[in-house]
């Protein structure tokens, strides 16, 4: 079967109001390196403006970067925001520190996959290539 | 036999390993250092006096031990209060206050921003009221305070002053000190409300004000810490915080401040990572540059005026979420590389801190690890026991210069301001945070418990929770408090705030006066953003 195999393109998103983005920058760069398209929306990003972008970019998946502690109020925000605008099939992952205990809450409300301090950036990138698929 | 005779024979002879010998910030190191590496006779001098490399004091911790300085804060006021006086009682001699998110980017808990933010990583803090509560039975006279916050840096200082006020305690009595950084936001936290060079002039504001009304007060910590924290290197922190600090003293020379009247009372503020001779080095350079830098480029000659004075921090990036109980054996090593550095202030961090806030059992263990490294190691029984170390001498030498090529590099972008605006600084340690993460994921550099000697892991351990409801009740706090104020006085408070900001009339006397009137600190940063506009993440990549 003949696949044009465009890049898969992906939005990296620093939601809510934490300025830690030292792990945010080192995926956007690991991800380009492995071949990804990349979109970086620097800090401070409300759900509405990360929804908006992933639209905006026709991303496949957005990949999310929360170390604030609010991660079971910002991931469900973007995704809800994503469902209002029909980008309910783009992939969400994301990383920071989640503890273990709230890793199912945030599985049932549609959260792929959340990367937790010590993954590597390989990890990440082997599980981008294996589980995200672009969009039609 | 010359160092290098015998590097060649018998060293030689005996091998290496397959390894490359360098620092966690990749700086390659010799394998010895001898008298032929040694400083000239006498550039080190002797501790208290310039240019200060040995330490501050002449008597150091023999004179009076450094400050047990745990950074602390959670929830409402309340929690952290409780928090504070654990520590006290436990024989912590300093607070560190940690405020949350909305409060730090100028927030009330009640702003649609703030969701899911509040009392998470820090105490909400909203009012005076927040204030209040937070310092309730602790005499601001009897303890020093340092506040972590920076872009509404001016509002938390206007409460405290406001709050030792009500507690009956002249301003000249408060010892403290308040982050206040923001060129240093700009380059790594990313907290911040309006561009540089507002933000610079409330800065300057806060450092006149100071000066006059609460002269023991430390007005600016300028910070390597987070510069660290967001991936540099050692060379890069100790550069990038002198550079910063050269900025602060040009804008306040700019104002018509003596330096000799301001210097004295800016106070800095260094990360320990875990490459311990690199640390040790990178402290005692940073006193001599400091000193230098002072006397040299701005004519300073009062001693006071010369001296660089720390607080230090373990490293919080260092710490793993596997076998978090090796970070105790982390800190540990760090802090004592801080002491051998001769901090001032120490706050060492919580073996849980990679997967939450700390609990109390944890940070019981870390304030343990200061005690033991002051009352039982011995390390603070001799002043500078490192001192006159080849190696250490060799490398505080070299991370001096390295520093000083950042530094004119930095001036030959036209000063710290500009080098922000071109993104300098953040691309380079964007690049060095990088780098570092590959050599990991290579096994260039080791991480126990992470890329080597890792086990199928325990269970976390008990970790501290911020109750969902802290959110909820205090958003009915500040609503409350809103209703219950005099909405007259305070509007008209504001607007003698916005007519400072917009003028150029020191923005300390109006805010307190706002505080007292019952504004807060997501209404001032209003007014911030609306007079002086809102500075935008340029994502430098």
């Amino acid at each position: 079967m003949a696949v044009s195999a465009r890049p898969l393109r992906i939005l990296v998103a620093k939601p809510g109001l934490d300025g830690h983005d030292r792990g945010a920058k080192i995926i956007v760069r690991a991800l380009r390196d492995a071949g990804f398209e990349v979109i970086y929306t620097g800090l401070h990003q409300t759900p509405e403006m990360i929804a908006e972008a992933a639209i905006q970019e026709d991303v496949d998946a957005v990949g999310l970067s929360i170390l604030s502690g609010a991660h079971l109020t910002l991931f469900p925000a973007v995704i809800e925001e994503m469902q209002r605008r029909g980008g309910g099939d783009i992939t969400i992952f994301g990383g920071g520190i989640v503890p273990d205990e709230d890793q199912p809450t945030l599985a049932s409300a549609g959260v792929a996959k959340v990367f937790t301090p010590g993954a590597t950036i390989q990890d990440v990138v082997d599980w981008v290539r294996a589980h995200v698929r672009p969009r039609a | 036999m010359t160092k290098r005779e015998w590097l060649e024979g018998a060293y030689r002879k005996s091998g290496e390993r397959p390894v490359r010998f360098s620092t966690v910030s990749d700086m390659e190191v010799e394998p010895l250092y001898t008298d032929e590496d040694a400083p000239k006779s006498g550039s080190i001098g002797l501790p208290g006096e310039f240019p200060y490399t040995r330490g501050v004091y002449p008597s150091m911790y023999r004179g009076r031990l450094w400050t047990m300085r745990q950074f602390a804060g959670f929830g409402t006021a309340e929690d952290t209060n409780a928090r504070f006086r654990f520590l006290l009682g436990e024989g912590q001699t300093g607070l560190s206050t940690a405020f949350d998110m909305p409060t730090l980017m100028g927030y009330d808990a009640d702003h649609p921003r703030a969701r899911g933010e509040v009392g998470r990583e820090g105490v909400a803090m909203s009012t005076l009221g927040d204030m209040r509560a937070l310092f309730k039975d602790v005499r601001l006279d009897k303890v020093t305070t340092s506040m972590t916050v920076n872009c509404t840096a001016s509002v938390a200082l206007a409460m405290y002053l406001a709050v030792a006020e009500e507690q009956g305690i002249p301003w000249t009595a408060l010892g403290g000190t308040i982050q206040n950084d923001m060129l240093k936001e700009f380059i790594a936290q990313k907290e911040w409300i309006c561009p540089p060079t507002p933000s610079l002039r409330i800065v300057v504001d806060m450092i006149e004000f100071c000066m006059r009304e609460a002269p023991r007060w430390h007005p600016v910590s300028i910070s390597g810490y987070h510069i660290r924290e967001a991936g540099s290197t050692a060379v890069q922190e100790l550069a990038f915080t002198l550079a910063d600090g050269i900025a602060y003293v040009e804008a306040a020379v700019a104002r018509g401040l003596s330096v000799e009247a301001f210097a004295p009372r800016l106070s800095f503020f260094f990360n320990l990572h875990n490459d311990f001779l690199e640390e040790v080095a990178k402290l005692r350079a940073a006193r001599r540059l400091w000193a230098t830098i002072m006397r040299e480029r701005f004519g300073a000659k009062d001693p006071l005026a010369l001296r660089l004075r720390m607080h230090a921090q373990t490293a919080g990036c260092s710490l793993t979420a596997q076998q978090p109980l090796n970070n105790v054996v982390r800190v540990t090593v760090q802090a004592l590389a801080g002491v051998l550095g001769g901090v001032q202030s120490l706050h060492t961090n919580s073996l849980d801190e990679t997967l939450a806030l700390p609990s109390e059992q944890a940070v019981m263990v870390a304030l343990r690890t200061q005690q033991i490294i002051a009352e039982e190691s011995g390390v603070t029984n001799v002043v500078d026991p490192l001192g006159g170390s080849y190696a250490v001498e060799a490398l505080t030498d070299r991370m001096e210069r390295d520093a000083r090529d950042y530094i004119e590099r930095i001036d030959g972008l036209g000063g710290m301001v500009r080098a922000i605006e071109v993104g300098y600084p953040q691309r380079e340690i964007a690049e060095a945070a990088y780098v570092y993460q590959q050599q990991l994921e290579r096994r260039e550099k080791v991480v126990v418990g992470v890329n080597r000697y890792a086990v199928a892991e325990e269970r976390p351990p008990e970790l501290l929770r911020v109750s969902l409801d802290v959110e909820e009740r205090q958003v009915d706090r500040v609503r409350r408090w809103k209703r219950e104020r005099d909405a007259a006085a305070s509007r008209a408070a504001l607007a003698r705030v916005r007519a400072a900001a917009e003028g150029t009339e020191n923005l300390m006397p109006p805010l307190i006066a706002a505080v007292k009137a019952g504004c807060t600190v997501g209404e001032v940063s209003d007014v911030y953003r609306s007079v002086f506009g809102v500075y935008q993440d340029p994502a430098w990549l």
